[in-house]
């Protein structure tokens, strides 16, 4: 659409920057402020240069805990992206059944997070839950809160239940969008249903697909009330993310020259992964 | 059709493996405590409504949902009044900065909460917004915002600019086509933008605690209450998740012609 | 290459028809010759694209059989039934280059690759897409899209036939010509049965040796350009086919002949002889505005008639006439002259048809 240059469009902008400025600038400024600073109490800060930063970066607690969160987002990528394709190819197209999908696969994102803990809190027990009382009795030696794998499995266990619908939700919507006669040529093409799906559903669920990715990334990669209620990070720390090391650095320590640049650092993080996603992503469309 | 048949089986199978531990825990919602700890039974042996009694008889327990939906609902109105200026101003015009401040905005949904934590706090105690709904509301602006103008640019550009200049030619004023005309042709747009508003702000936990204490507390924090002296009501607490599933499915329920366009985000 | 019979067809769309309005085809039968060129010509609407896609296996009739080769192939799909489908509105596969998407059908078939190469080089030639070969598709002109959405279809030698539905549509007038004379320089190569959907006259009598005319869910007549044009079996085709169309007048049985607004009409005897044994009122007489005679002179059986106005389009001229309260076109060259209001016009016997129930009549009723 060719759009018409205009300053006074700022006027409509207005609010949304006043407000978002006020909820993501100040507390920026006041983020980047302490972590260049040590304070003990009121009016007791030294200006401490990038200290903080070099002591975050070398502390093998965070590292473990960064390393975790690699791993974990790269987990909830790897499972939730083909399943949700998958999930969305085999809904179906039309009529009341398609509503009805909808709205199912819809739930698991509209509860709240810490219920979604509790959830799976309740569901992996081995005595009074289901699914942990259920690998009991196939004689699985199976207890998350005491056992590393089982936590880690539980935890991705209940991500994927939790979010794998929104990647689904996100490429059926794809899907409706590609015309019939697509379909109806690679039929007449004699296209076998892989040459379908290579070639006229995949390229057409590009753009949802980044926005999929985004997504998950960013928000696997800030999770914490959903283990926090599961695991509350153990056991150990074998569990324990980046947004709960955090939120124990400054609220339950209070350690807040720390926190700080930890907080900054976790936010470029984030800002530059998610750059790189969505460069790679473009750029593969615009070669060949 | 074999394919079809074999669609449909896995798509079943999933949709039953996805509801299983929401069965479990409406299960366990109509159980007393002593069945739940005694023997796992597929369906309560002694049916009882006394755990969603207890939640909607006790005002401490009430109160966390009545608190949730003030600061959900506030939430959603701001975002929706701020977002759609934004959003028309982001499809129709060029303005300087328009595609810095634009990347700026969705920059923020990629901010952690946990970072924000700390300084939110401080900020809302300085202006006297401690524990009040307005506060978790603005909070959850931060990234309730930037995707709602996101969402709504993308429906508005769907509209062609036509209909702004037939509007302006037949003598509407900017306020009066915007709000007559404008609004009701993307209405889908605004019900699809209103309904992520609501489903991140309900499912919010983070902020939402550290920025209330009594009066403005959100049910989720309730929650954490059923760990008494004499260990955790599960009875209770089941109930009070099943609660808290209620509004999103009603939610859904509103918007489930729109979901398959709602979530291609107006795009695609 | 096959031979396409289609036998008592029928297709709607809704579950349960309750009449025929229901059916996008009436009950029908037809046979598409092994090795013609063909056109289906009809208004928009009239259920073209819905047989085209029967033929292909794209849609499965609710009633009747499609034979290929007296096989019955009503369950086969597309794929088995080894046809090609170009379509209306380009379809291309936008994530592959022009080559990519020609290849497509050829790969899907297992071609070896030497052989694929040198198909598409051939058919990018026909086409002239040999300079956009290694171009992405998504970036190509509407009528490049097009034509790659043909070549799709004509890679393929081996298929039982090639379906066209209305594919120059999109493509701007100069180019359609070509196209078309190269379609038609393929089919004379290869042979193969091609079946041409178009609402454009010109366009199916360029292309085809045999014009299947549609309305209404039916083909109502089958024949060459000139069989549709001199004796038209219904109404419709005489109405839809030529330009102008046919004139027709809803007429009476008298006593000697025919009339209207009380203007008698003489036919031949065997014609009054089928509205006799017809109980039908529905009765129409026609007449091309070609064969209407025209003359300054009054004779025997000419009828004064008033002139309305005179349109000359360069190689001739149309001459709108008022007969009785009927308005009526007569087309006559352009060097004939027309002097004043009045004319005297005849309707030659052997062009003036009967139509009843909107169906031609002709020689002797039993």
């Amino acid at each position: 659409m060719n759009k018409v240059p205009n300053n006074k469009a700022w006027w409509l902008v207005l609010p949304v920057f006043i407000l978002v400025a006020f909820s993501a600038l100040i507390p920026l400024m006041t983020v980047v402020n302490y972590s260049v600073q040590d304070i003990f109490g009121p009016g007791q800060a030294y200006f401490v240069g990038t200290e903080w930063f070099e002591e975050v970066l070398g502390n093998e607690r965070l590292q473990a805990s960064l390393g975790r969160q690699f791993l974990f987002s790269a987990a909830v990528l790897f499972i939730q992206i083909p399943l949700g394709i998958g999930i969305a190819l085999m809904m179906p197209t039309t009529g009341k059944r398609a509503s009805l999908c909808l709205i199912l696969l819809a739930i698991p994102l509209l509860i709240p997070w810490n219920v979604v803990g509790t959830i799976w809190q309740i569901f992996g027990r081995g005595d009074i839950g289901l699914f942990g009382w259920g690998l009991n009795q196939l004689g699985v030696d199976y207890n998350y809160t005491a056992n590393t794998g089982d936590a880690w499995a539980t935890v991705l266990l209940m991500d994927v239940w939790h979010w794998t619908p929104l990647v689904a939700l996100l490429c059926y919507s794809g899907l409706r969008a590609i015309p019939e006669a697509f379909y109806q040529a690679a039929e007449i093409d004699r296209a076998s249903r892989w040459a379908i799906f290579r070639y006229i559903q995949l390229p057409r669920l590009k753009s949802v697909l980044v926005i999929a990715v985004l997504l998950r990334f960013m928000d696997s990669f800030m999770i914490y009330t959903e283990p926090f209620v599961l695991t509350g990070g153990g056991p150990g720390s074998s569990t324990t993310f980046l947004s709960q090391t955090l939120t124990t650095m400054a609220i339950g320590q209070f350690d807040i020259g720390r926190a700080a640049a930890f907080s900054l650092i976790y936010f470029l993080i984030v800002l530059l992964v998610s750059w790189l996603f969505f460069t790679a992503i473009t750029h593969l469309d615009k070669q060949k | 059709m074999n394919m079809n048949k074999r669609k449909g089986f896995g798509i079943t199978a999933y949709i039953i493996l996805l509801m299983l531990p929401i069965y479990w825990l409406l299960n366990m919602s109509f159980k007393t405590n002593q069945e739940i700890l005694g023997q796992l039974t597929f369906f309560p042996q002694n049916f009882t409504l006394a755990n969603y009694a207890t939640i909607f008889t006790d005002p401490s327990w009430y109160s966390g949902y009545i608190n949730s939906m003030i600061y959900v609902s506030i939430n959603v109105v701001i975002t929706l009044l701020v977002a759609l200026p934004a959003a028309y101003a982001f499809s129709r015009y060029k303005f300087v900065g328009d595609k810095h401040l634009f990347f700026w905005l969705l920059s923020n949904r990629m901010a952690p909460p946990a970072v924000f934590l700390l300084p939110f706090f401080q900020l809302y105690s300085s202006i006297g917004l401690f524990d009040t709904h307005i506060a978790v509301a603005l909070a959850h602006c931060l990234f309730n915002v930037p995707l709602a103008v996101w969402i709504l640019e993308g429906f508005i550009s769907g509209v062609p600019k036509e209909y702004d200049e037939m509007a302006y030619i037949d003598g509407y004023s900017f306020p009066k086509f915007f709000v007559k005309i404008f609004i009701p042709m993307i209405r889908s747009g605004i019900g699809v933008a209103a309904f992520f508003a609501f489903m991140f702000s309900w499912v919010e936990l983070l902020l939402a605690r550290t920025l209330t204490s009594v009066d403005a507390q959100p049910i989720g924090a309730i929650m954490t209450r059923t760990m008494g002296a004499s260990g955790i009501d599960w009875g209770v607490l089941a109930a009070a998740g099943v609660l808290t599933i209620l509004p999103g499915l009603l939610v859904v329920w509103f918007v489930r012609n729109h979901i398959a366009t709602g979530f291609a985000l107006g795009r695609v | 290459m096959a031979e396409i019979q289609l036998k008592s067809l029928a297709h709607s769309y809704s579950k349960n028809p309750s009449g025929p309005e229901d059916y996008a085809i009436r009950q029908m039968s037809h046979v598409w010759h092994n090795g013609g060129a063909y056109a289906l010509l009809g208004p928009s609407g009239c259920g073209k694209s819905t047989m085209l896609n029967i033929i292909s296996g794209l849609l499965q009739p609710s009633e009747g059989e499609v034979l290929f080769d007296n096989v019955k192939v009503n369950e086969l799909s597309p794929k088995d039934r080894n046809i090609a489908q170009v379509f209306q509105f380009p379809v291309v596969y936008d994530s592959m280059t022009v080559f990519d998407n020609l290849a497509f059908p050829l790969r899907n078939a297992g071609m070896p690759k030497a052989r694929i190469n040198a198909k598409v080089e051939e058919i990018a030639a026909i086409l002239e897409l040999d300079n956009v070969l290694h171009n992405k598709a998504k970036n190509l002109t509407a009528d490049e899209k097009q034509k790659v959405s043909m070549g799709r279809g004509l890679v393929r030698d081996d298929v039982s036939a090639i379906l066209f539905d209305e594919p120059l549509t999109v493509i701007d007038p100069q180019l359609k010509w070509r196209l078309r004379r190269k379609l038609k320089q393929i089919h004379e190569q290869f042979n193969i049965t091609m079946v041409y959907v178009t609402h454009d006259q010109l366009e199916a009598s360029t292309f085809a040796d045999k014009i299947a005319v549609m309305y209404d869910g039916q083909i109502v007549q089958f024949g060459t350009p000139r069989e549709l044009f001199e004796n038209p079996n219904h109404t419709f085709v005489g109405y839809f086919i030529g330009s102008p169309g046919m004139n027709l007048i809803p007429v009476q049985r008298t006593e000697t002949g025919v009339e209207f607004d009380n203007i008698p009409l003489i036919i031949h005897p065997d014609l009054l002889r089928h509205i006799d044994a017809s109980t039908s009122s529905n009765i129409k007489i026609g007449i091309r505005p070609e064969f209407v005679y025209l003359s300054n002179t009054p004779s025997d059986d000419t009828y004064e008639c008033q002139v309305n106005y005179i349109e000359d389009l360069g190689t001739y001229q149309i001459v709108a006439l008022e007969l009785g309260s009927r308005s009526l076109l007569a087309r006559i060259d352009e060097d004939q002259m027309i002097e004043g209001d009045t004319v005297y016009i005849g309707f030659p016997r052997q062009w003036l048809k009967l139509y009843i129930d909107e169906f031609l009549v002709e020689g002797v009723a039993e």
